[in-house]
């Protein structure tokens, strides 16, 4: 099997999944008790108002007409319509994911990057001062809900060192740099405008270390302890003796093979992310997909429920395939299997 | 087994064991936790406090030698609220993971055993769908379309839980499956169930008690999360995520009602996390 077949193999059993998946969040988001309809619109509407929304949902159909109805929908890309903002759910989506995109890929970015710098210094010099004050900071930070960092970070580093904001995605003053991606960081420098970079960042700060505090601790024990069996590898053994420099055993043969766990992992970052998200957002006032999803969770809109459900899956989908494809990239033990078999 | 071999076992494992510190560490703050749950009555500074009780003369008093975490907008001692808050993280995890453990075992044992068979890939491609999304966003979604008690928080982490147990039982189950062992007794014509629950099962035991201690403190973080969120456990039930989020309000003036709560929510996890860490090392290699 060669990559591009293994892709489309991947996709492919994707695809059933998600199938799969739609047919388990829709069923269930129409078996809860509660009539949609008559949440939406409220006690005080009358009820021939609430017999005309149930209609025009299909609520009174079938569950399986119900789900032709939807999937029929899904495929002209339309979710439905949000029974909340009252508009569709497809656009909210898109007005909504950019944000999210970009706070949970800086949070993946900073505590992956962390990690490594923390796990290799510390595995390198294993059982150092640094390496004990690591260890016992990890076990603590995997410790640590999402929401609990986030309380704990927006008063100590936002009200008592005023170090960085607490709410939104920008300063109220700072003005919004014309939309390209959708995301702040990248939009600002195309734009050309350092100040609303250096903003929309100071801004990610804390809810981007709340979404992955415990996942950062997790992936600096995962590695240093790689590093730590790397280290005493024969082939490390063999570059010392030949007498090259330990700067470049460190950066070319040790680093590689130990980042190869760290890296398998960050799929699972993602998705740890993306749930956390969820309440980090709100807790930030963060006006992404998470806070998005969060609202609609607490006010019981089934059709913006289902459709951001869906697109977490597919998001989740697609990430953890590349993710695989960057691991095969780094363990050519991985690539050979996927070029033979 | 006679009763000479189990008390050398239970020497070598507690040998084990207590190699590492923080394992003692985390057994000894387990034990405390359990303890002050089940006597919250008699250890709680203030146990009328727990549930409905109104004090405004003394609500939102700094920490102090009568009230060593403060009191909240109620008036109510928090750490006397904490110590009752222990009860419903314990009850949440251990409900979770005797609901969610059996059956997800099961599946695993028979798609394991049955490997490459369309029970297989039905059991499989099953647990495949509940892990495609992220599980708490699965387990937000469930809560939200349920009512917002306590069970229903429980249920909700109990769906997302079982497939975990089903992939690793899978894993174990389909390798125990070409052992020598296995093979005689098919041989000989043992029953399925048998070879399931005689053969395959005994094996995979330690994988699965180590799991479910790792687990505890995962799933007390869920379901504290979803009660922050306001979808499990309601006031004035005196839980440690409603009260973080009922106290976040009055950040920063009032910081002790909702920090003190997360700080011991922090300290449940830990405890359980070291005491996994030790449980894991004790089975590792046995």
């Amino acid at each position: 099997m060669n990559i591009k077949k293994y892709v489309a193999y991947r996709l492919l059993s994707s695809f059933f999944v998600l199938f799969g998946l739609s047919l388990l969040i829709f069923s269930l988001s129409r078996l809860v008790p509660g009539d949609p309809a008559r949440l939406a619109l409220g006690p005080m509407a009358p009820q021939w108002a609430v017999d005309k929304l149930r209609a025009q949902l299909h609520l009174d159909e079938p569950i399986y007409i119900q789900y032709i109805y939807w999937v029929t929908n899904v495929f002209r890309g339309n979710l439905g319509q949000s029974l909340v903002t009252r508009r569709g759910v497809f656009s909210d989506i898109v007005e909504f994911f950019p944000a999210t995109f970009e706070l949970v890929i800086f949070s993946v970015i900073l505590s992956t990057s962390l990690a490594i710098l923390l796990g290799v210094t510390s595995g390198k010099y294993a059982n150092s001062l640094w390496d004990n004050i690591v260890r016992i900071t990890s076990y603590v930070g995997i410790a640590i809900p999402s929401f609990v960092w986030a309380i704990m970070s927006v008063f100590i580093f936002g009200y008592l060192l005023r170090w960085f904001p607490t709410l939104g995605r920008l300063s109220s003053g700072a003005l919004m740099p014309p939309k390209v991606t959708g995301l702040l960081l990248i939009d600002s420098l195309i734009a050309g405008k350092l100040d609303v970079f250096r903003d929309a960042f100071y801004h990610m700060i804390l809810p981007g270390t709340s979404l992955v505090i415990s996942r950062l601790a997790q992936e600096a024990r995962i590695t240093r302890a790689s590093v730590v069996e790397n280290l005493h590898k024969d082939y490390i053994m063999a570059a010392r003796s030949f007498g090259i420099p330990e700067r470049t055993i460190t950066l070319k043969y040790l680093l590689k093979p130990s980042l190869i766990p760290t890296v398998a992992v960050m799929g699972m970052d993602i998705a740890g992310s993306m749930g956390g998200s969820f309440i980090v957002e709100t807790i930030f006032n963060w006006p992404g997909l998470g806070r998005y999803g969060m609202s609609a969770m607490l006010s019981n809109d089934i059709n913006a429920i289902v459709g951001v459900v869906m697109l977490i899956g597919v998001f989740f989908a697609f990430m953890n395939i590349l993710v695989d494809l960057i691991t095969a990239y780094l363990d050519p033990r991985i690539m050979m299997k996927l070029r033979s078999g | 087994m006679n009763t000479e071999l189990m008390k050398e076992r239970w020497k070598r494992n507690w040998y084990k064991f207590s190699a590492n510190p923080l394992s003692i560490l985390g057994l000894a703050v387990v034990l405390a936790i359990i303890l002050i749950a089940i006597f919250a009555d008699f250890v709680a500074p203030y146990p009328e406090h727990a549930f409905v009780f109104v004090d405004f003369k003394n609500a939102k008093k700094p920490p102090s030698l009568q009230n060593l975490c403060g009191t909240d907008m109620a008036g109510r001692d928090i750490l006397s609220r904490i110590f009752f808050g222990f009860r419903y993280s314990l009850v949440m995890a251990v409900s979770v993971l005797s609901v969610a453990t059996p059956p997800g075992v099961l599946l695993g044992l028979i798609a394991g055993y049955m490997r490459d068979t369309w029970v297989d890939t039905i059991v499989m491609r099953v647990a495949d769908v509940f892990l495609s999304v992220p599980s708490m966003v699965l387990a937000l979604a469930v809560c939200s379309m349920l009512e917002p008690t306590l069970y229903n928080a429980m249920l909700a982490v109990t769906v997302m839980w079982w497939p975990w147990y089903t992939r690793l039982v899978y894993g174990a189950a389909s390798s125990i499956k070409n052992e020598y062992f296995v093979q005689a007794a098919e041989v000989t014509g043992a029953s399925t169930f048998h070879i399931l629950f005689g053969e395959i099962f005994p094996n995979c035991l330690s994988t699965i008690f180590t799991k479910m201690t790792l687990d505890v403190g995962w799933v007390i973080l869920i379901g504290s999360t979803l009660s922050f969120v306001g979808l499990g456990a309601q006031p004035p039930t005196p839980d440690l995520g409603t009260m973080v989020s009922d106290g976040s309000k009055y950040i920063p003036a009032q910081w002790w009602i909702s920090l003190f709560p997360a700080l011991f929510i922090v300290i449940i996890i830990l405890g359980f996390n070291l005491l996994g860490d030790g449980v894991r090392d004790m089975l590792a290699g046995d």
